[in-house]
């Protein structure tokens, strides 16, 4: 996080020695497109708030820890797909959950559609990429993650063709 | 629907969101409370990162020339282009929220469609903070798997999208 900071506070400086007129330019173009997402990203952090608080840990962790077939698959999928839950909370959580031995196939199944697909970012990506791109980008992207987990699965030796 | 309209819903479920979690703090109602205070937290580590998030897209606005963008990402690029889109991938911030305004920018630069849904499915895929975190609790063989599978798959719906996309006038707004 510091670095981000670092990094802009050094962009800004360079830019207003450059020139201060279209630093100002950008100040203002940053606060303008910012307002406009805020809509979006209000709604994303309230569903995100639903979502966790009625999802709690526990029940995640025994839900992914629990069937292991196609269909615990499909649930860590659709898990991962609603939740937004950034790195270094997710995979400690799953590291933990390796440890008792629950499937890698699953755990990539859930860590990939946290990271590659987002209901709740839908609003947002909606406003950029229309409804019908969103969908799509979506959708293609859990086929991805549901691939790249099965594939893990025979790479670990937990399925076999 | 317009972008306008949706904003002036988005704003008032958001509203209406923040209603029932003031109720719930009156009334004692624990699951509203801890969903506002959920929101409260997540929102303030947002505060924390867009609005650097934002001025790095605008300096990148206002002094990168649509030349530059054109070359390196543009149609002609080739596979450079998706290079930089790995490579741009790996170093972004935040989550999937940062990447599609990023993909706005480059958009009206001059950049090429396969090569920004290149970035932007990357951005999910490869983020370099989040890649350590897998890394070290996963071990080296999950992540080489799932980069090894997640990449060329993302890169080949690329293309393929954007130039499907390309074709029909597509146009990323704000």
């Amino acid at each position: 996080m510091l670095i981000l900071y670092v990094v802009t506070g050094a962009a800004l400086a360079a830019s207003l020695i450059a020139s201060a007129s279209r630093t100002l330019a950008a100040l203002k173009l940053a606060a303008v497109r910012l307002a406009r997402v805020l809509p979006a990203f209000g709604l994303m952090l309230a569903l995100l708030a639903a979502a966790i608080t009625l999802t709690p840990q526990e029940t995640i962790q025994r839900v992914l820890g629990h069937d292991s077939g196609p269909l615990g698959v499909a649930i860590a999928s659709l898990i991962g797909s609603v939740t937004l839950m950034p790195g270094f909370i997710a995979f400690p959580l799953s590291g933990a959950l390796v440890e008792k031995a629950a499937p890698y196939m699953i755990l990539a199944a859930f860590t990939n559609t946290l990271m590659m697909v987002g209901v709740l970012t839908y609003p947002l990506e909606r406003q950029y990429f229309g409804r019908n791109v969103a969908l799509i980008r979506n959708g293609v992207c859990l086929l991805i993650a549901i691939v790249a987990a099965i594939v893990m699965g025979l790479v670990f030796g937990e399925i076999s063709l | 629907m317009k972008n306008r309209t949706r904003r002036i819903l988005q704003l008032v479920l958001v509203a209406v969101f923040g209603v029932f979690i003031a109720g719930s703090f009156v009334s004692g109602f624990a699951p509203g409370r801890e969903m506002g205070r959920t929101f409260a937290s997540t929102l303030l580590e947002m505060a924390k990162l867009l609005p650097c998030a934002f001025i790095l897209i605008a300096l990148f606005d206002v002094w990168v020339k649509r030349e530059t963008v054109e070359r390196h990402f543009g149609e002609g690029s080739g596979v450079r282009g998706y290079l930089w889109g790995v490579v741009l991938a790996g170093m972004s911030v935040g989550g999937m929220y940062v990447a599609f305004p990023v993909a706005y920018s480059l958009f009206r630069k001059g950049a090429a469609l396969s090569v920004i849904f290149a970035y932007v499915g990357l951005a999910g895929v490869c983020r370099i903070p989040m890649t350590m975190f897998e890394l070290s609790f996963m071990g080296p063989v999950f992540t080489v798997v799932r980069l090894g599978v997640s990449i060329p798959l993302v890169i080949i719906f690329s293309v393929v999208m954007g130039r499907v996309l390309q074709r029909r006038g597509y146009r990323i707004t704000e």
